[in-house]
This record gives structure tokens, C-alpha cells and sequence, in this order.
């Protein structure tokens, strides 16, 4: 490590380093701090991801993906199963593997990462961040910097350190439980979404198949309606009632912020990438693509910065995030909101009748596409607006 | 106060998210709560998947005057 770098990211999951890999690729010399002994590890995620925003970063490999998706499977509180048909394909990754790969593409470009580096400050100066204070093998080290990347995920405090506001509100955080079970008969091509009170209220519940009969099993409660009834509970009922004679390999919490994005992502000397800047899904909670698309605007943006020595280009990632995805993240909140008030009786009717339709109709066109691949708890909001 | 049950802790990041007052700080392998700025607001409590958290009224000392 160095006492001063152009760019220092603060977090190696998907969004940090693929922002490392950019900032690097446009000639900045970019170093990453990973809390963690390990890129990758601990997972905190579903994994799964589509094909079309994978392929924008790196071609799909067997050496990371679990299992290939084809199917969508829907369940409505009263068991009603409802299977749109789609055409594209997803995947359920081995986010241990991948990570460690987008760790090895950004190192590649020439960024240097360090693990088990925990950032626990940044430095100011006239109202600009101008690097970080990291703890180190038992010493504390200040680190200057150009520009800082928070990525530091849901519970980033990179932002908060230099003064802006980051918290998640309590509607927006989803509280989240999974383990990934092994001996479990699921279907190994098909997704299942489980929606309801009983399930998960404010959120849903997962089944990704991992291959050889490993899935995912997971659920995500609005922080705001699991007062009386942890994640972790609805979880255990779940698997007991469901899987009582799964084992589970791997227990993790985590947290998914499902809101709009920040207001603001950047300030002078600061970007937020990632969870750390709400870029996730707020509808299906999915945060890889889109942290992935953040950390390139980014780290492009950062190394042109640098590169023209004129910190006032933040802004520019600032504008591309919200007139893109930003602006996307904020329509698909609004329909999150419409979705939070479905009782069970209302989910239970619109899954009966879009069951009642041919097979083939239940397609509902390319909208229904990019809603199930991208954006899962969407088809309900579609459903609904065909229905009426 | 807020108590934390360390050994159910997963170390998510969930309460850190949500703490309103930035005074829960988790590194690699532990939460820790700054007390003198925590609100008991239990938000942190509400939020933990696994249960980490427990609000714990504090208990009132009356001191005889002798």
C-alpha cells in the first residue's frame, strides 16, 4: 500500500471493483479496501442475475454459475402457481467465484486490492474528501486519495463520514434471512417467488436452484412489518413446513435497501456505487447488474477526472446514473408501492386469473419478459393493469 | 439501552443501515453500538433478521439519603 492513490474504493463487492477495474482501465492508479479477509465472502445474496446485464461485463462461465434459469414460477398466498413464459434465460451464480473474478479483472487492469483492510473514516478538507483512514494489521493509516468510491454496501457509512444522509428508512429496508439447503427437491431450471403475509410480509420469499439439488431458500420482510416476527422465523417455519428434511449448508442475514436512489450519489472528492448508493431494484431487490452499471459510470468518470485533473466532472456520473437507470429505479419504486398494499386476497385474484388463461397467452408480450427476468415482483403490477 | 447479542449477529449490516444516529460500527467480525449517541429509537432492533438486539429499560437507581 501507498500513501496516496488517484482513486481509493472503499468496498471489493461487485460495484467496488468493477469500479476499480474502470477507474484503472482509464489510467488512474486505483486501490480497493476490503473489510473482509476474502473478495466474495461472506455472500449476502440471492445470486441470481440475467443474461443480457451479465453479458455487458464478462461472458458467463461455468466456474461461477450454479444453474441456468429458464422458468419463473409465481405463487400466489393461496398456493396458486402462475408460469409466464419467457424467452431470455437467467442464471443463479456462485457469487464466491464471481466475485473473486471481478476482483481479478480490476487487479488485472492494474488496481491494487487489499483485504482485511477496514475502512473507518474519511478525511476532509474545505468541504472536499480527500481520503481515507484505514485500520491495517493493528495500525491506523491515513490514506490520501484524488477521489474516494464508497462502496461500502448497505451499511456504508463512507457517505455519512463525509455529511451526507444515507440512512434507510424503515419501509425501504428489506430484512433478510437465507440458507442455502442442500438434499431439496426443486425444480433445477425454475425460480420460484413466493409472495404473501404468511411468506414474507412486505417483501417475498425465494427458491434459486444451485445445482444437484442445493437451492438458495431465502426471504426479504419490510423492516417496517417484522417487529413481531423476524426474518430468521418466517425462514424456519418455511423450511420446516417445506423442506423438513433439507440440511442447511450456509445461514446468512442481510439487508437490501429497495429504494430510490440517493438524491445525491456524489460530492466534491466522493461517488457512492452499490447498495451504499441505493442503485438496487427497489422492486425485486436485485442489486448485482445494477451496482455493476454504477461502478463503470464511475470509475470511467473518476479516471477522466483524474486524468483532466478537473474534480468537477463527478457530477457527470452523478447525471448519467439518474437519467438512466436512476430514473428507472424511481418508476419501478412507484409500482413497489402499489404492490406493498396487495392484501393475500388480492394476490390470490390475480393469480387465479391469469391461471385461467391458455398457456400461451400467459405471456402478456415483451413486457412480461423484462419484467419476470429483471424485475420478478413486477408481473404483479402488470398483471393488474391487464386486468382491469 | 440497546444490548446486543453478539453471538447471533451475522454481521449483515442491516442495523447500521437503518441506525439514524451513524453510531453502530461493524468491522469484519463485530458490532459495537456508541452508546452516549444512541436515541434507543430500536430501530436496529426492529430491522436485525436474526434478533440480535435487545431493548433493555434502564433500570432506575434510587439512592437512600441518609
Amino acid at each position: 500500500m501507498k500513501e496516496s492513490y488517484d482513486v481509493i474504493v472503499a468496498g471489493g463487492g461487485p460495484a467496488g471493483t468493477t469500479a476499480a477495474r474502470f477507474a484503472a482501465m482509464g489510467g488512474a492508479d486505483v486501490l480497493v479496501l476490503e473489510k473482509d479477509r476474502e473478495i466474495g465472502v461472506p455472500v449476502r445474496c440471492g445470486e441470481a442475475v440475467d443474461h443480457e446485464g451479465l453479458i455487458e461485463f464478462l461472458q458467463p462461465d461455468k466456474k461461477f454459475i450454479a444453474a441456468e434459469i429458464k422458468n419463473f414460477k409465481l405463487v400466489a398466498p393461496d398456493g396458486t402457481v402462475v408460469k409466464p413464459n419467457i424467452e431470455g434465460v437467467g442464471y443463479v451464480l456462485d457469487r464466491r467465484v464471481f466475485d473473486y473474478e471481478l476482483g481479478r479483472l480490476a487487479a488485472d487492469q492494474g488496481a491494487e486490492i487489499v483485504t482485511k483492510a477496514y475502512v473507518d473514516g474519511v478525511m476532509r478538507s474545505n468541504g472536499s474528501v480527500g481520503g481515507v483512514s484505514v485500520q491495517y494489521k493493528g495500525e491506523r493509516l491515513m490514506l490520501k486519495s484524488k477521489i474516494v468510491i464508497g462502496a461500502d454496501g448497505v451499511e456504508s457509512r463512507v457517505g455519512r463520514w463525509a455529511g451526507m444522509n444515507t440512512t434507510v428508512s424503515m419501509h425501504d429496508m428489506e430484512s433478510a434471512a437465507q440458507v442455502t439447503a442442500a438434499n431439496v427437491d426443486v425444480e433445477e431450471d425454475t425460480c420460484f417467488f413466493y409472495f404473501g403475509e404468511k411468506y414474507a410480509p412486505g417483501g417475498y420469499l425465494w427458491v434459486f436452484p444451485k445445482g444437484n439439488r442445493t437451492a438458495n431458500i431465502g426471504l426479504a420482510v419490510a423492516a417496517d412489518q417484522s417487529r413481531k416476527k423476524h426474518a430468521l422465523k418466517f425462514l424456519e417455519e418455511f423450511m420446516e413446513e417445506s423442506y423438513p428434511k433439507a440440511s442447511v449448508l450456509s445461514k446468512l442475514a442481510g439487508g437490501v435497501p429497495c429504494a430510490e436512489t440517493l438524491e445525491e450519489i456524489t460530492m466534491p472528492g466522493l461517488m457512492l456505487v452499490g447498495d451504499a448508493a441505493h442503485q438496487v431494484n427497489p422492486v425485486s431487490g436485485g442489486g448485482i447488474i445494477s451496482g455493476m452499471i454504477a461502478g463503470k459510470m464511475a470509475g470511467r468518470v473518476a479516471a477522466e477526472a483524474v486524468k483532466k485533473n478537473d474534480m468537477s466532472l463527478l457530477k457527470e456520473y452523478d447525471k448519467e446514473w439518474q437519467d438512466s437507470l436512476g430514473t428507472r429505479h424511481r418508476r419501478y419504486y412507484k409500482i413497489k408501492k402499489v404492490i406493498y398494499k396487495f392484501k393475500d386476497n388480492d394476490l390470490n385474484s390475480i393469480a387465479a386469473e391469469i391461471s385461467k388463461l391458455p398457456e400461451s397467452q400467459q405471456t402478456l408480450g415483451s413486457l412480461f419478459k423484462q419484467a419476470v427476468i429483471k424485475h420478478p415482483s413486477l408481473i404483479l403490477d402488470v398483471m393488474k393493469l391487464f386486468l382491469s | 439501552m440497546i444490548e446486543i447479542h453478539e453471538e447471533k449477529c451475522d454481521l449483515c449490516g442491516c442495523c447500521v443501515g437503518v441506525c439514524p444516529e451513524n453510531c453502530i460500527d461493524m468491522t469484519e467480525s463485530r458490532i459495537s453500538i456508541e452508546h452516549e449517541i444512541c436515541t434507543d429509537c430500536r430501530k436496529c432492533e426492529w430491522a436485525c433478521p436474526f434478533e440480535v438486539f435487545e431493548f433493555k429499560h434502564d433500570r432506575v437507581v434510587v439512592k437512600a439519603t441518609a
